[in-house]
């Protein structure tokens, strides 16, 4: 049981070292990529796209939860969803003012 | 409270508050010394705040509150700013979810303790630190907050009294943040063997939901709480418009570019779902009090745990329904209407099966029944009275008047305060051992039901008749107000007499805790853990002399001959 | 009685009661930076002009804060492995390095970002993108505070608790590596959207 542990642990250390390098390329990629010269949405998107990989692998890799149980899961997938809910539902309403307010 | 109603029944008038001051004060005293023997400490400090949310001027009257005892419009918007905030923030919530919750919680699941008790602590003192903050602002120079418990910008970035307000609330609204986390563990992580999901108590699930409620929906109005902060300290703009003018003045020290709608977005979208925070766990304890003195199962267990799920999914996307008035667009409030529309399907799902619950039943007409019973149809006003509310057309004439006070009323306070009471006066043999007094009891149930109604049913005439709220002379400059004016006096008549009613409460705590005979373990006989299963007290540490295990479902009423009519949840199957 | 499933997952869900509480409680910092989030995209969405990040913020200590902030990822997890493989004066290493880098991020932020802004009149105050940016970053880095605090506690007088009871350490050290990778998290969001965008 226990040595089956250690080897279970170095095999993720291998790839937290993997992980740590995907970060740091994507960390410089992302700057680079703020010099292109693209219009403003696509720049945003790009730059999301890259944040959320980059967010993928912490999550995944180093707060395990590539192989954590489903209950976390449901916990984390609930607020995702509201967090979206929330911002697309504020955004939406401004957007649909009739009087102008600032 | 007390205070403003005389205020609204006699403006102008000079206030006698020498007598406002003394009682509540002389009961807020004679309670803490109470809550000091006892447990619950956040039941104590609920009542405490509630009873002092109602009389502190006494240190404060001053020239700048009540000359010459009038009152100033300013001092009776603090007053109504701070009954709302300390009934809601430190009042209800500490009650329903921090006492009852904490107290009756593991007990119902089977466990030795909540499963964080450190945190629970730190839960506890961050409220207390938060509370006294709250209502050291009355004595401050600049008073309390008085831009309503609403705090909307730009008035309440510009408005004295308001930061001791936003530091309060950033305070309680970790500790509740806090004790979501324990709850939602304790109940996931720490339900005994046997129990399994569909055999918890119905009160159990209601605060699960109500947990998640606070968990999700808080922390938006914690950030939007350090954002009005940074506006008044800092001078920033997030809630304040560009070209601001305030008393015919430009504000210059604001560089403007904010929206103060961001502000009414963040507050609500927490406010709703705490609005369901405030009755759920009402409802829990109606459930469970209805189960157990009809002497019957839950009507439709499984459709009251899926209808309080879905409930605490929708109340995430209703909040807009209190900014009708905005000027917002046609889509979404046909948007924000129908989602509102859709959430009364399942309280009425709620309501409905707690009613159907009663019929065929050997119903004990008690104190805590007397109290839920009363509840149904009060809550029942209160929630049909919403719908003109979240209808936005009816909206567009009843928002911000009296309308709007006598509908949440009805629902928290012969509602939610009702269903308190009743878990009281069910929880107080668990708690102590002692039965409270039956007569004082029923006193105390029909005067509060009766001046409950007196005192919020003429605000839905008054409010029809366009009667704003948050006003100091409570609508006299007003022609349309004119006619309904002498409803204002009724109602501080009937408000005055609640109170009075109260106090045969008081004496009924204070007597049978001290002079009360001791009764068993299971005198409501009970089919659910806490009272099957443990004594009363329970075992200081660990709850359960051993670890209990469940065979059956949370209401086994009447559904064996075995000489009683009742089977507890942890008695083991017959061979 | 003991409370249950302290340090051994309970079986129907499979984890400990501290793992539930921490992803709980890193939940609702989702909607608390959510929300933040969700006022910067307001607010510049409805502004008339907007600064651009990089005019105005410096992306090459931004990126040296990112790279630090991903290092100490590492070595949280580092610190973790090292206490699985029984190994503690590794995990002394690496939490150690944790804590320094993070102090570090803290020192760059506050005496290479904050005061030359301080010292060039850029307050909150000067305009909306300088107001969310200082909120943004100045919450952020109060939670770095205080990783580094529980990190610290962990390192110092909270690591006796290895000698008594090691898998509850080993349990408390992944919580506290959750909570760590989590304001990692936020910052690989914030960067982008602060100074590059």
């Amino acid at each position: 049981m226990e040595n089956t542990d250690v080897q279970e642990v170095k095999r993720h250390i291998r790839v937290y070292l993997y992980t740590f390098s995907a970060l740091a390329v994507l960390t410089v990629v992302t700057v680079a990529a703020a010099s292109l010269n693209v219009a403003v949405g696509t720049g945003i998107f790009i730059a999301m796209v890259i944040a959320t990989v980059k967010g993928t692998l912490v999550a995944g890799n180093f707060m395990h939860l590539f192989s954590e149980k489903k209950l976390v899961y449901l916990v984390l997938i609930i607020t995702v969803f509201l967090f979206f809910v929330m911002l697309c539902i504020i955004l939406s309403t401004i957007n649909d003012q009739v009087l102008s307010v600032s | 409270m007390a205070l403003m109603r005389w205020q609204l029944a006699y403006p102008e008038q000079p206030i006698p508050w020498k007598v406002f001051a003394l009682v509540p004060m002389l009961v807020g005293v004679v309670v803490f010394f109470i809550g000091r023997r006892k447990g619950p400490y956040l039941s104590m400090a609920g009542f405490i705040f509630i009873g002092i949310g109602l009389l502190i001027w006494y240190f404060v009257l001053g020239e700048t509150r009540m000359p010459e005892g009038v009152m100033l419009p300013e001092f009776y918007n603090s007053l109504g700013a701070m009954h709302g905030t300390i009934m809601v923030f430190l009042g209800i919530v500490p009650l329903s979810v921090g006492a009852f919750g904490n107290y009756v919680l593991p007990l119902q699941i089977g466990a030795p303790d909540m499963a964080f008790p450190k945190l629970n602590m730190a839960s506890y003192w961050v409220f207390l630190l938060g509370g006294i903050m709250m209502l050291s602002s009355f004595f401050l120079p600049g008073g309390a907050a008085q831009s309503g418990w609403t705090s909307y910008a730009p008035l309440a970035v510009i408005s004295p009294g308001q930061t001791v307000w936003l530091i309060s609330m950033i305070c309680i609204i970790t500790s509740s943040l806090l004790g979501a986390v324990n709850f939602i563990t304790t109940i996931i992580q720490l339900r005994t063997k046997g129990m399994t999901w569909m055999r918890l108590p119905f009160f159990v699930w209601a605060q699960l939901v109500t947990s998640f409620l606070l968990l999700l929906a808080f922390p938006p109005l914690e950030a939007a709480a350090v954002l009005q902060l940074m506006d008044r300290l800092a001078s920033t703009s997030f809630f304040m418009p560009s070209g601001l003018v305030v008393s015919g003045q430009v504000l210059t020290e604001y560089t403007g570019g904010g929206s103060p709608l961001l502000w009414q977005h963040l507050f609500w979208f927490l406010a709703h779902p705490e609005v369901y925070v405030l009755i759920l766990p009402a409802m829990g304890i109606v459930a469970e009090v209805i189960a157990n003195n009809s002497r019957k199962p839950l009507w439709g267990y499984n459709s009251l745990v899926y209808a309080t799920v879905f409930l605490g999914f929708m109340s995430f996307i209703v909040w807009a329904h209190h900014m009708f008035l905005t000027g917002m667009g046609a889509t979404m409030a046909t948007f924000f209407q129908t989602t509102t529309m859709i959430i009364s399907i399942p309280s009425i799902i709620i309501l409905t099966a707690l009613f159907i619950s009663l019929w065929g039943g050997s119903i004990r007409f008690n104190t805590p029944m007397l109290f839920a019973l009363a509840f149904l149809p009060m809550f029942g006003i209160g929630g049909l009275t919403g719908l003109p509310l979240g209808l936005a057309p009816s909206d567009i004439h009843l928002h911000d008047t009296y309308y709007v006070i006598g509908h949440f009323h009805y629902v928290v306070a012969p509602g939610t305060i009702f269903a308190l009471l009743a878990g009281i006066y069910y929880w107080f043999p668990k708690m102590t051992g002692k039965l409270l007094n039956e007569k004082l009891g029923k006193v105390h149930f029909w005067g509060s039901f009766v001046f409950m109604n007196g005192v919020f049913s003429p605000m839905f005439i008054q409010g029809f008749a366009g009667i704003s709220r948050r006003l100091w002379d409570g609508g006299t400059t007003y022609l349309h107000a004119q006619p309904y004016l002498y409803l204002n006096e009724m109602i501080s008549v009937s408000a005055w007499l609640l109170g009075i009613f109260q106090i045969p409460f008081v004496i009924n705590l204070v007597w049978t805790l001290a002079k009360g005979k001791k009764v068993g373990d299971n005198v409501w006989e009970a089919t659910t853990l806490e009272w099957s299963a443990a004594p009363s007290p329970p075992v200081p540490h660990g709850n359960f002399k051993s670890e209990p295990e469940v065979y059956h479902p949370a209401y086994e009423y009447s559904l064996k001959s075995n000489g009683r009519d009742y089977t507890p949840q942890n008695e083991p199957l017959k061979g | 009685m003991e409370i249950p499933y302290t340090v051994s997952p309970r079986p129907d869900t499979g984890i400990h009661n501290g793992k539930l509480g921490i992803w709980l409680f890193l939940a609702s910092e989702v909607m608390l930076f959510g929300a933040l989030f969700s006022t910067y995209i307001l607010l510049r969405t409805s502004a008339i002009d907007w600064p651009l990040g990089s005019d105005n913020l410096n992306v090459p200590l931004g990126t040296f804060n990112t790279l630090i902030l991903i290092i100490s990822s590492v070595t949280m997890v580092m610190a973790w492995a090292s206490l699985m493989m029984k190994d503690f004066n590794k995990y002394k290493l690496y939490m150690g390095l944790t804590i320094f880098l993070g102090i570090l991020f803290l020192v760059v932020k506050i005496a290479f970002e904050y005061a030359p802004k301080f010292a060039h009149h850029h307050y909150p105050s000067t305009n909306t993108f300088f107001g969310i940016y200082f909120v943004l970053t100045g919450l952020h880095a109060l939670h770095v505070l205080g990783g580094i605090l529980v990190n610290g506690y962990f390192w110092g007088p909270g690591s006796k608790m290895w000698k008594k009871a090691p898998q509850q350490f080993i349990n408390r050290i992944e919580i506290a590596g959750l909570y760590w990778h989590f304001v990692d998290l936020v910052w690989i969001f914030l960067f982008p959207t602060l100074y590059l965008l």
